[in-house]
């Protein structure tokens, strides 16, 4: 039960771009096209749970015994840049095709505050290994779910004739925003 | 002159915000009020100025290929400063922030410049940069954070000019979004002119 | 200066000099902020202690106990108020689950007599400008003065007597929810 309370209020009440803002950067710059949005969420699902995964046993092995939590920022990034690295480099080896699928969005995972954001939030949360995990994968479904929505919709708004002033950026956010006014219908069910 | 021209590019021309667009989540998720935006673009111009300085200052006796570890590391260290000392001298206005303290490491305006321009460029300019980029960052965020209080709890600073209540999509997430949409087609209409 | 070749050994150094400086830095800075922090977190504990219970000149902090909450799980944090050994009223540390999104801490004031003294919300996350306004003296208020033995502490539309904030009831309920656990939790494990 408590699983399924996080992974709904993670997906849609608390969706993680659209209600705390968390990866807006990829969510503005790859949503053009829908092939690329299911990419960059296949990417995102990947390495979010198993960055949150590595620094959630960082945390409780190394960083509370030794009394230096002070250090969690520096390690986290550190941590996350050299997972996204590595799973870069053993992607390549084991499986070309998965590679070829998600290779040129990995490197732009590393600066996505929502993998930082999320392995901070599980600490704050105190949430057990599964739950971290749980939240984790659930937060990344719905990192995923708006992307590939925000896509869809960008992708039909090329077709159609947006005044000139609010054409592109402004009429992403703008978009953006309709599509959150939509998600906060969500609230309230859990 | 020129060192005007480094301090001065980020207030309008190259603005992270509004222009780069870099640096999106804070930019949204802090600017509920005017105060918040403001503490928000402050703590950002502190570790954009000093990483800045820093990485100018390191630049030659960091091999090339582990740079950006490098520069990761500097940022880091200047963020958890900031946090630590708004934990301890600012915790209301810490408690606000939040989650979003801890995530100035990963805003892309303070790697990027760190990558783009201090890590090629002297002291002073990279200062200049930093400096410029910095409150360009506090400006926008202070003015998003400005309209959407203005409008959403009828109040600027905390300062309540109207009874009643405001329009509430505005303190909303989804307000966020729109605020800072029409913010750009307004800044985009202005340039043309 | 040259800019440094990447050989193994130069990247080795500086990355491993690069992390001494800077987690040395951070120690140090963390030695200094450590006091404030302490501090800044106490002072908010005790500003919402003062503001649920009056003419206290103990340290209640110091005298902080524990007791089970009613609910089975969880336990409460008791402040007890005393003035010449003289129990002025205790401030309870009490929450719900059943906030439109989290958990809502509130701070319940009660006197010795077991009427309320006043709440204050420690910590929420329901919607700004609906849940919030459970801040507002206008609903607040509400429960100055109400003596939980004779009135229920329930919103109307649950058979109570307690108004709930318009477009708001999940939130008023919850908060409703969380002075009964503080009445409830202390009638039976604390001595009043």
């Amino acid at each position: 039960m408590e699983y399924i309370i996080i992974v709904i209020s993670a997906i849609f009440i608390n969706n993680i771009l659209l209600a705390q803002f968390l990866g807006v950067c990829p969510f503005l710059g790859v949503s053009n096209r829908l092939s690329t949005s299911f990419g960059m969420s296949g990417a995102v699902i990947f390495v979010m749970t198993l960055a949150t995964i590595v620094t959630y046993l960082i945390n409780y092995f190394i960083l509370q015994p030794f009394d230096i939590a002070y250090l969690q920022t520096i390690s986290y990034i550190l941590v996350i840049a050299a997972l996204v690295q590595m799973v870069e480099i053993i992607l390549k080896k084991v499986s070309p095709a998965l590679f070829q699928a998600l290779g040129v969005y990995l490197p732009l995972i590393t600066t996505n505050c929502a993998i930082l954001g999320v392995a901070i939030l599980v600490i704050q949360k105190e949430y057990n290994l599964m739950e971290s995990v749980v939240f984790a994968v659930a937060n990344a479904i719905g990192f995923g779910l708006a992307l590939i929505l925000f896509a869809g919709i960008r992708e039909h708004m090329d077709l159609a004739d947006v005044p000139p002033g609010i054409r592109g950026v402004p009429a992403a956010l703008i978009v953006a925003g309709l599509l959150s006014l939509a998600f906060m219908g969500f609230a309230g069910i859990v | 002159m020129s060192q005007w021209k480094n301090l001065s590019r980020g207030l309008i021309r190259e603005n992270p915000v509004f222009v780069l667009l870099l640096g999106m989540c804070p930019t949204l998720g802090v600017t509920s009020t005017a105060i918040n935006g403001m503490g928000m673009g402050l703590a950002t111009l502190f570790v954009l100025l000093m990483s800045n300085i820093v990485v100018s200052l390191v630049k030659n006796v960091i091999p090339d290929k582990v740079r950006i570890p490098a520069f990761i590391v500097i940022i880091a260290t200047f963020v958890t400063v900031v946090d630590l000392f708004m934990a301890g001298y600012l915790p209301g206005l810490h408690e606000q922030l939040g989650l979003f303290i801890p995530l100035i490491v990963v805003n892309c305006i303070v790697l990027g410049r760190a990558e783009a321009f201090a890590s090629k460029n002297t002291f002073t300019s990279s200062l200049m940069d930093g400096l410029g980029m910095g409150l360009g960052f506090t400006l926008a965020l202070t003015l998003l954070g400005s309209v959407r209080e203005i409008f959403g709890s009828l109040s600027i600073f905390g300062y309540k000019f109207l009874e009643g209540d405001g329009v509430l999509v505005f303190i909303l997430p989804p307000g966020a979004f729109l605020a800072l949409g029409y913010l750009i087609a307004i800044m985009n209409r202005l340039k043309k002119a | 200066m040259a800019k440094k070749e990447s050989t193994f050994f130069n990247m080795l150094m500086t990355l491993l000099v690069v992390t001494l400086v800077a987690s040395t830095a951070l120690a140090y800075v963390y030695e200094i902020t450590k006091a404030p922090i302490e501090s800044a977190k106490l002072a908010k504990k005790l500003a919402a202690i003062d503001q649920v219970v009056t003419g206290y000149d103990n340290n209640p902090v110091e005298d902080m106990y524990i007791i089970p909450a009613a609910s089975g799980e969880d336990s409460l944090e008791v402040y007890p108020a005393l003035k010449n050994g003289e129990l002025e009223g205790v401030a309870i540390r009490s929450f719900s689950k059943n906030g439109y999104s989290g958990l809502i801490w509130v701070m319940v004031g009660i006197k010795p007599d077991g009427t309320l003294q006043d709440v204050v919300v420690i910590e929420h996350k329901e919607t700004p400008g609906l849940g919030s306004k459970m801040s507002d003296p206008g609903f607040k208020g509400q429960f100055k003065g109400l003596n939980p033995s004779e009135t229920t502490i329930e919103v109307k539309k649950d058979g109570g007597e307690i108004d709930a904030i318009t477009a708001a009831t999940i939130s008023s309920r919850a908060f409703c929810d969380a002075i009964q656990l503080a009445v409830e939790s202390y009638r039976k494990g604390g001595s009043l």
